[in-house]
């Protein structure tokens, strides 16, 4: 029987090319976004569609997570946020499709994904504010003797933001499809015991599907997670010094 | 010792954070509804804040879990 990691093996599809079935999926999950929104907004009526409906709506949630953590002039940034919602949105979906490939379990993708964020932070804080960027390590109404301390575990927090982003999307995609795989081989492995044991087979195939139903959740889940945090770095770059 | 074992044995314990963070995950979780359903006017505005909270919590679990994935297959 195959093990439950093997879903996550990477295949040349176009050797010359290094195309693999990593950068398959993500022309895929472009092309469905890209496809998606054209499709719904082909008409712009005044009074929407069912299909120009959910653009809309996918538009206002995120429009009010971000002008809700970063208020009107991180509006700049839309783009970046719907985009990266998107897009994670639509990986960790298609990944829950039988046989798909489940691009964001990859750390090197979703790390990828998370120093865009950082890197964009960093970039425009420095653009913006030039040094009083660096007042985000030295937070306002902090005693004297307190700040040397303070200003180390603030550097230290900072610098563990792209990690700790891009391993929450990775891991979690990773630890559900494989609970998902290794559930599915109990029933295989109850059934061919036979006897009194295959009688118990059904029972793991009701915690998948359980499970798959906690999945769909999570993918969304994380993808909310992933923008709106964010939404809340590039607050810190556009207001530095809390 | 099998130094084999002790890399197993590592990996199991770094798997109790990931129960400490399932426990502060749950605080939050039912911290929130706790006052959401004392007053459930003020429970929308605040539901991103408990998610990021439940993100960041989980986020320290989570470091646990790649600990624990680096000893058993590096």
């Amino acid at each position: 029987m195959a093990s439950p990691i093997e879903q996550f093996q990477i295949k040349p599809i176009i050797p010359v090319l290094n195309f693999t079935n990593s950068s398959l999926f993500m022309v895929v999950a472009a092309g469905v976004i890209v496809g998606g929104m054209l499709y719904a907004t082909r008409s712009r009526a005044l009074v929407p569609g069912r299909a120009q409906v959910v653009a809309e709506m996918m538009h206002d949630f995120v429009a009010s997570m971000l002008r809700d953590a970063t208020g009107k002039e991180g509006m700049k940034f839309f783009p970046l946020v719907f985009t990266l919602f998107l897009f994670v949105l639509t990986m960790n979906m298609l990944g829950m499709v039988p046989g798909f490939f489940t691009v964001t379990s990859h750390v090197i993708i979703t790390f990828a994904l998370a120093m865009l964020v950082i890197g964009t932070v960093v970039v425009y804080g420095f653009m913006k504010h030039g040094a009083h960027f660096l007042h985000l390590f030295t937070p306002s109404g902090v005693p004297g003797w307190l700040l040397p301390f303070i200003t180390i575990i603030e550097v230290i927090s900072f610098l563990s933001r792209p990690i700790s982003l891009s391993l929450r999307l990775f891991a979690n995609m990773l630890a559900g499809h494989i609970a998902l795989k290794v559930f599915g081989g109990f029933v295989v492995s109850l059934g061919a015991a036979g006897g009194f044991l295959a009688v118990l087979a059904p029972l793991p195939l009701l915690m998948a599907v359980a499970l798959t139903a906690l999945e769909f959740l999570v993918s969304f889940l994380q993808a909310y997670v992933f923008t709106v945090l964010t939404c809340i770095y590039l607050n810190d770059a556009l207001h530095p010094g809390h | 010792m099998d130094p084999i074992a002790f890399k197993y044995l590592g990996a199991g314990l770094a798997c109790f954070g990931m129960g400490l963070a399932a426990i502060g995950v749950g605080n939050i979780f039912g911290s929130f509804l706790l006052g959401a359903l004392r007053n459930p006017g003020a429970a929308d505005s605040q539901f991103a804040r408990a998610f990021i909270g439940a993100a960041l919590a989980e986020g320290l679990g989570i470091f646990c879990l790649v600990v624990a994935l680096v000893l058993l297959f590096t």
